[in-house]
């Protein structure tokens, strides 16, 4: 199973033990390329249910510091688009079978060619497609062709979006909603926004597809927190600066843990 | 016609021939597209205020109030109309055409650039029940219009400036912390005017509920290219009625090219726009050559056939500098205001269309443009601006004496002349 069914299973599955889905996001080719394979790795072992695959941009206009200087740092090192999906491939090969989500801004997927990244991504093992600054009503091209490759095409809802964005978001997306918690931009925070509870109920009454919660989150009590209310967990920049630490993969796994954890309800 | 053209814009290629046809004043539609350029790549978080920020624009343009407070403020403190000066020495030296200057660097604050930051900003104040200003710039030019609009009414503003810019522009800086403004430096990238961009785009997703984001040129996701445009389409206006009268100082009849640097292409766009339905004008946008094509240091996006190519940079398609991968090509040139690797959807698409041509000026052909206006005419120009007279300087001797060039001297240039003593010495 891949594509689109493998995304919809495992929250199908997660929603059967009362658990949210773990989505962490890192950006490939950051701090290596080695050590980007190893991250992704270890945030299988530890629990990752959807793990987000950065591909970086050079200029990253939804991401805070953390991410920006991850992505950049990649760009510096030799990250490609192809390499990014080479590194899909070797997963894969590797028998990690989480689903990906490909995240990448929409000048580097309009240079590779809209139709041929997404047969490309769909063949190196890559599920889902986000792209921040492809909105619904421009993405009139590649939606039409992550379709026909069976890629889901996620789009986000910011706690702005009106009735009518949600309505249109909601008729486009498929595998899951990313509802931005705050209007900003992408970076741990101390505190879960207030009005989160309030913008979740105005999305879920247009409807029926999981919602995942990202921007902000960076520890297990977090990420309990938000599994109460929606069906996936997404968490960026603090497993990003964790993979760029000392400590590395190890700062990554017992991180992840913890997200998991929380995420799962355990 | 490059080869490079082969893109989505085939279809509007074979109008190229036919430009009678097109009808200039469809664009953009109402999706924000102009033919395949332009449209909405933002975040969603930011698509309300774009929705917002048109339906006030729409609203104010039909508003005589408003329409009337700008029009009092665009005379009573901008200084408008900018006179139109007849480049005597200038043109005689040249031995050909007749060259006119459209004088915007005697608009308040030195530049065209008050035309549109005083526009948005009153549109913030009277029609958006929004409190905050953020803005970009390079040059420092629209960072400076923007705080002296935002003194003016009275709104709190904060302007992001790439550090190297922020350099090469001392004088701006302090302008603006004079007039009350916030500058922060943007450290990120290539420390210019695309990185100010992307870090003031970051303050207006963080802060939308209360914040407007002064955008300078014709750039950026919809409604802004048109918005822009239509604030300086002023400049054009003001042109067309000054040329055909000579008691304004005009040669009595409608000029046979019109030459305006382009960077976004906000100048440009302005005096190009009231003059697209007259067929016998040229219209020629020069972009900054920096260094030289060949060179890769440069910021000509129509130039570079490897590398100029559809792409999406900050919230709008058009010829974008780049690398095979999509990552967005570093830029080089001697004027801030031009170092920028896209250009405003709407010259992409007059292009396409046969109605606009672009060329470039290098650095050196743009110091000598700068060098004849301060010797022949006693005006210093804006280094922008010294492209388009870099180019006139070629241009002019192929043209009859009895024709007539009309350049856009779009700023002053003051804030260059750090730079300019830099490059070729301050007692030479």
């Amino acid at each position: 199973m891949r594509g689109v069914e493998r995304i919809e299973q495992v929250f199908r599955n997660l929603n059967k033990r009362g658990a949210a889905a773990f989505m962490p996001y890192h950006a490939m080719g950051y701090p290596t390329r080695q050590q980007s394979l190893e991250v992704i790795a270890v945030l299988a072992e530890a629990g990752a249910d959807l793990i987000e695959f950065g591909i970086p941009h050079s200029d990253p206009l939804a991401d805070g510091p953390t991410v920006q200087t991850a992505t950049y740092s990649a760009l510096v090192g030799g990250t490609t688009v192809a390499d990014c999906l080479r590194m899909a491939c070797e997963l894969r090969d590797q028998g990690v079978d989480t689903p990906f989500c490909a995240m990448s801004y929409y000048n580097p997927i309009l240079a590779f060619g809209e139709e041929r990244f997404a047969n490309a991504a769909a063949k190196a093992g890559i599920d889902g497609l986000i792209v921040p600054d492809l909105p619904p009503g421009e993405s009139e091209l590649l939606e039409p062709a992550c379709r026909a490759a069976g890629l889901a095409t996620i789009y986000m809802l910011a706690p702005t979006s009106t009735e009518d964005r949600i309505k249109s978001v909601a008729r486009h997306a498929t595998g899951f909603i990313y509802l931005v918690s705050v209007t900003g931009i992408t970076g741990a925070r101390d505190e879960l926004p207030p009005g989160l509870p309030a913008f979740v109920e105005r999305v879920r009454r247009h409807t029926d597809l999981p919602l995942a919660v990202g921007f902000g989150i960076s520890t297990g009590p977090q990420a309990a927190r938000v599994s109460e209310m929606v069906e996936g967990v997404i968490v960026g920049s603090a497993l990003v600066k964790a993979a760029g630490s000392d400590a590395g993969v190890d700062a990554v796994r017992s991180l992840a843990e913890e997200l998991a954890a929380g995420s799962h309800g355990r | 016609m490059g080869a490079r053209r082969q893109t989505e814009c085939e279809e509007l290629m074979t109008l190229s021939t036919t430009s009678t046809t097109v009808n200039f004043s469809a664009v953009p539609d109402e999706t924000g597209r102009f033919g395949p350029y332009g449209g909405k790549y933002v975040p969603e978080t930011l698509m309300p205020a774009l929705d917002e920020l048109e339906e006030a624009y729409l609203n104010a343009r039909i508003d005589k109030e408003f329409m009337a407070e700008l029009a009092h403020l665009q005379h009573t403190y901008v200084g408008r109309p900018t006179p139109l000066t007849y480049a005597r020495r200038l043109s005689e030296e040249l031995g050909g055409a007749q060259i006119y200057l459209k004088r915007e660097d005697l608009a308040h604050s030195g530049a065209h650039k008050i035309n549109n930051a005083l526009g948005q900003a009153l549109l913030m104040k009277r029609k958006m029940g929004k409190t905050r200003i953020v803005a970009e710039t390079g040059a420092g030019q629209h960072g400076v219009a923007t705080a002296t609009a935002a003194a003016l009414l009275g709104i709190g503003c904060i302007v992001y400036m790439g550090t190297v810019d922020m350099e090469r522009q001392k004088p701006n800086v302090f302008r603006m912390q004079l007039l009350g403004t916030e500058v922060r430096a943007v450290d990120s990238g290539s420390q210019t005017l695309k990185d100010a961009i992307n870090e003031a785009i970051r303050d207006w997703v963080t802060n939308v509920e209360t914040t407007h984001y002064l955008l300078g040129s014709a750039l950026g996701p919809h409604p802004y290219p048109a918005m822009v445009r239509d604030f300086q389409s002023i400049i054009g206006l003001e042109a067309h009625s000054q040329m055909q009268d000579p008691a304004e100082g005009g040669p009595g009849r409608l000029p046979d090219a019109i030459v305006a640097c382009v960077g976004g292409g906000s100048n440009a766009i302005g005096i190009f726009h009231p003059f697209l339905e007259e067929e016998s004008v040229r219209l020629i946008g020069v972009e900054a050559g920096g260094h030289g094509i060949e060179d890769g240091a440069h910021a000509a996006r129509f130039a570079d056939p490897e590398r100029g190519r559809l792409g999406v940079l900050q919230g709008t398609k058009s010829y974008v500098l780049q690398d095979s991968d999509g990552q967005i090509a570093l830029t080089h040139s001697i004027s801030a205001g031009l170092d920028y690797a896209s250009v405003g959807p709407e010259h992409a698409w007059l292009r396409d269309v046969g109605r606009s041509e672009y060329t470039y000026c290098t650095d050196t052909q743009t110091l000598e443009g700068f060098k004849a206006l301060c010797e022949l005419e006693g005006i210093i120009p804006a280094l922008e601006s010294a492209h388009a007279i870099g180019y006139v300087l070629e241009l002019a001797p192929q043209m009859a004496k009895d024709q007539v060039i009309l350049v856009n001297l779009s700023g002053r240039g003051d804030k260059d002349l750090g730079t300019v003593m830099q490059t070729i010495g301050g007692d030479s």
